[in-house]
């Protein structure tokens, strides 16, 4: 009960006028960041990171998660209406939203998409206030042993959940956890791998990395592809709005499984990406007009929408209660984070119960006031994809480079930015997967410092990751997911003759 | 994201060479740290592990992983598919060189200036738009960014001779 009271008292944070102002810039932000090609959640909340510096945390937590929310909502609306998806979890609501739009339906389109999305994070959030704290109590009593095997199982389900080849996400992580051990050695007080070169004194920030992976790479990704925007027109009235809110509910099964797959993916840090397309799959194969989806069915965009919702919100999950994110954008607020001055881990729910509750009851005012905000405002935000990229592109990478330089206030890391970027866009006409990468340059010298931790306690023994209950548990978790793949494949051969499952 | 590439059937560098190249860069990376991981010690130290000895497991597995990404894509991969048309790449170039001089000059002239060369050089060179409305532009966003982060948010970027004459 004393979890409500705290609740109730992160909604009186909230609905401070400042931060209610925050919540809907942070909103507006995300949407038109989610709506640009080049800009996604985890670089749009990296680049507008330093804007928060001189905040409160709870003030900077609410700005920066609404602009994550917005970037949700605003991946659905090019995804329908252009047929390019802003964020790479709306690529399956292109499947049937643009053919909506196509046939006239886009305001029907759009409003699944919004109230989709808007009922898989209520219900992501609602599972996030019920678990997290009891997550974080429970995490409490975890040793250096239990805290990496968490980050073990994290990675280990990066590698069997990935869509992308196994020995791909390998490389990419572990060039990660490289890249993060670079510089001051936290334990010794050594430095290593920097080669003499003072610009490396202080290792490689993720925060430049993700500007440039995600951002300079995706703008010379799209430069590549020749964008060319043909819209359709993007009528919402109220009266298309209440239309398929009525016909919504009748669909209430697909939403419960769609939350449900979109959590699950979203807490394993599988993302939001995995889980759209697997609810969209899974949709295809249940519903009785399965074989009519790509054609413009509605069930073929709450599908995704929902799930990929479900998702990104639970992915902050680990994140709050654990200090392991389940997402690039998660991780992100959790080097956020780290600059305002606070520990991520389960302390937080002990020691900084206000910013804590003040994030979770941001999470349910956003959600309320992005849909009301996406609902209303959609023609506008479409209209920002009819300036033409000429413009567009170069604004971009001027607040890329805005953005890296304010890290380390260093003209050094706009360097390193344009450096990633080149290799991001490498990367990703190659398939490595980019968000292990990043995640392990954020959590690499905390898995380290346990796992040394572990083996000092051990003396050098491997057999400290199975030495209780708990932490084999958690180990071995983490060896399913890394074998996941083979498991599914050993499965599917003992029954064969029936369908092999979808991914 | 290859769909566009392998539809047109255009010249360029084969999709294998570049493949093989980024695993090349990651296995010298690697090598790189092996090396660095083995400069600090890998062993055993007063303290526990040494510096080294995480990135030195670290290292072999990117190397690991690498050579048999190498084996799989030449098992895999299409002798004929193209990485990307070399018009495609030369628009990449396009955008990437202003960016590294863009880049380049940061340090000396200010964020400020920079970025209105950037954006008025892209909208002439890309967008074709006459010079009236580049300028306009290109003058216009670096003042609004002045304000957002200098006057609003307290957030000090990098400035040249032309924010000092006018006294900040």
């Amino acid at each position: 009960m004393e979890d409500i009271a705290n609740l109730f008292h992160g909604f009186a944070v909230v609905i401070q006028p400042f931060n209610l102002v925050l919540m809907v810039v942070g909103i507006v932000l995300g949407v038109i960041v989610g709506v640009l090609p080049g800009l996604g959640g985890a670089n749009g909340v990296a680049i507008l990171l330093p804007l928060t510096f001189s905040m409160s945390p709870t003030s900077a937590i609410i700005m920066l998660s609404c602009i994550y929310w917005g970037a949700l909502f605003g991946g659905a609306i090019t995804s329908i209406l252009f047929n390019i998806p802003g964020e790479p979890w709306s690529v399956a609501t292109t499947f049937d939203g643009y053919p909506m739009a196509q046939h006239g339906r886009a305001g029907e389109a759009l409003t699944a998409a919004f109230t989709s999305s808007f009922v898989g994070a209520l219900f992501a959030v609602i599972i996030i206030t019920l678990v997290a704290p009891l997550v974080a109590s429970f995490a409490l009593r975890f040793g250096p042993p239990e805290i990496f095997a968490v980050y073990f199982l994290a990675f280990c389900s990066f590698v069997g959940l990935s869509k992308e080849p196994p020995f791909k996400t390998v490389a990419s992580m572990m060039l990660g956890f490289g890249l993060g051990a670079v510089g001051l050695d936290q334990m010794t007080g050594q430095l290593r791998l920097t080669f003499g070169v003072e610009q490396m004194l202080n290792g490689f920030d993720f925060l430049i990395a993700v500007i440039g992976l995600f951002g300079i790479g995706e703008i010379l990704l799209t430069m590549e592809e020749g964008l060319s925007f043909r819209g359709k027109p993007a009528a919402l009235n109220m009266k298309i709005v209440f239309q398929t809110w009525a016909k919504l509910p009748r669909y209430w099964l697909l939403y419960l499984r769609s939350c449900l797959i979109g959590c699950w993916m979203g807490i394993s840090p599988a993302g939001a990406t995995p889980a759209s397309f697997m609810s969209y799959g899974i949709a295809k194969r249940i519903s009785k007009n399965g074989h009519l989806f790509g054609t413009g069915q509605i069930e073929g965009v709450v599908a995704p929408e929902t799930a990929a919702h479900a998702a990104g919100t639970s992915a902050l999950l680990p994140m709050i209660a654990l200090g392991v994110p389940g997402s690039p954008t998660a991780a992100v607020l959790l080097g956020g984070l780290l600059i305002w001055g606070l520990q991520p881990g389960p302390l937080l729910f002990v020691e900084q119960k206000d910013f804590v509750w003040g994030l979770i009851a941001s999470m349910y005012m956003g959600n309320i006031v992005g849909l009301l905000i996406v609902l209303t405002c959609v023609p506008l935000f479409a209209s920002i994809l009819r300036i033409p990229f000429s413009v567009i592109a170069p604004v971009i990478m001027v607040f890329c480079a805005i953005g890296a330089y304010t890290v380390h206030n260093n003209t050094f890391d706009v360097v390193m930015m344009v450096v990633f970027g080149v290799a991001g866009y490498f990367m990703k006409k190659t398939n490595y997967p980019l968000a292990p990468m990043v995640l392990a340059i954020v959590l690499g010298d905390k898995a380290e410092e346990a796992f040394r931790q572990s083996l000092l306690s051990s003396q050098g023994g491997l057999g400290v990751f199975f030495s209780n209950g708990l932490v084999s548990t958690i180990m071995t978790l983490g060896l399913i997911a890394l074998f996941w793949p083979l498991i599914q494949a050993g499965w599917s051969r003992l029954r064969s003759g029936k369908l092999r499952p979808a991914e | 994201m290859n769909q566009t590439v392998d539809k047109t059937g255009g010249t360029g560098p084969s999709h294998r060479s570049v493949e093989i190249g980024v695993a090349a860069f990651m296995a010298l990376l690697a090598l790189i740290g092996i090396f660095g991981s083995l400069k600090v010690g890998i062993g055993w130290g007063d303290e526990g592990p040494r510096a080294g000895f995480f990135p030195f497991y670290v290292s072999l597995v990117i190397l690991g992983s690498c050579i048999i990404n190498t084996i799989t894509v030449l098992a895999t991969t299409a002798r004929t598919r193209v990485f990307a048309e070399w018009g495609q790449l030369r628009q990449v170039v396009s955008v990437l060189a202003p960016t590294i001089v863009y880049v380049a000059l940061v340090p000396y002239i200010g964020i400020y200036v920079a970025s209105a060369l950037l954006i008025g050089f892209f909208m002439v060179w890309f967008g074709r738009y006459n010079l009236i409305l580049s300028a306009a532009v290109a003058v216009v966003v670096p003042i609004l960014t002045f304000l957002m982060f200098e006057i609003w948010f307290l957030v000090p970027l990098p400035k040249g001779a032309l924010e000092s004459m006018l006294g900040f």
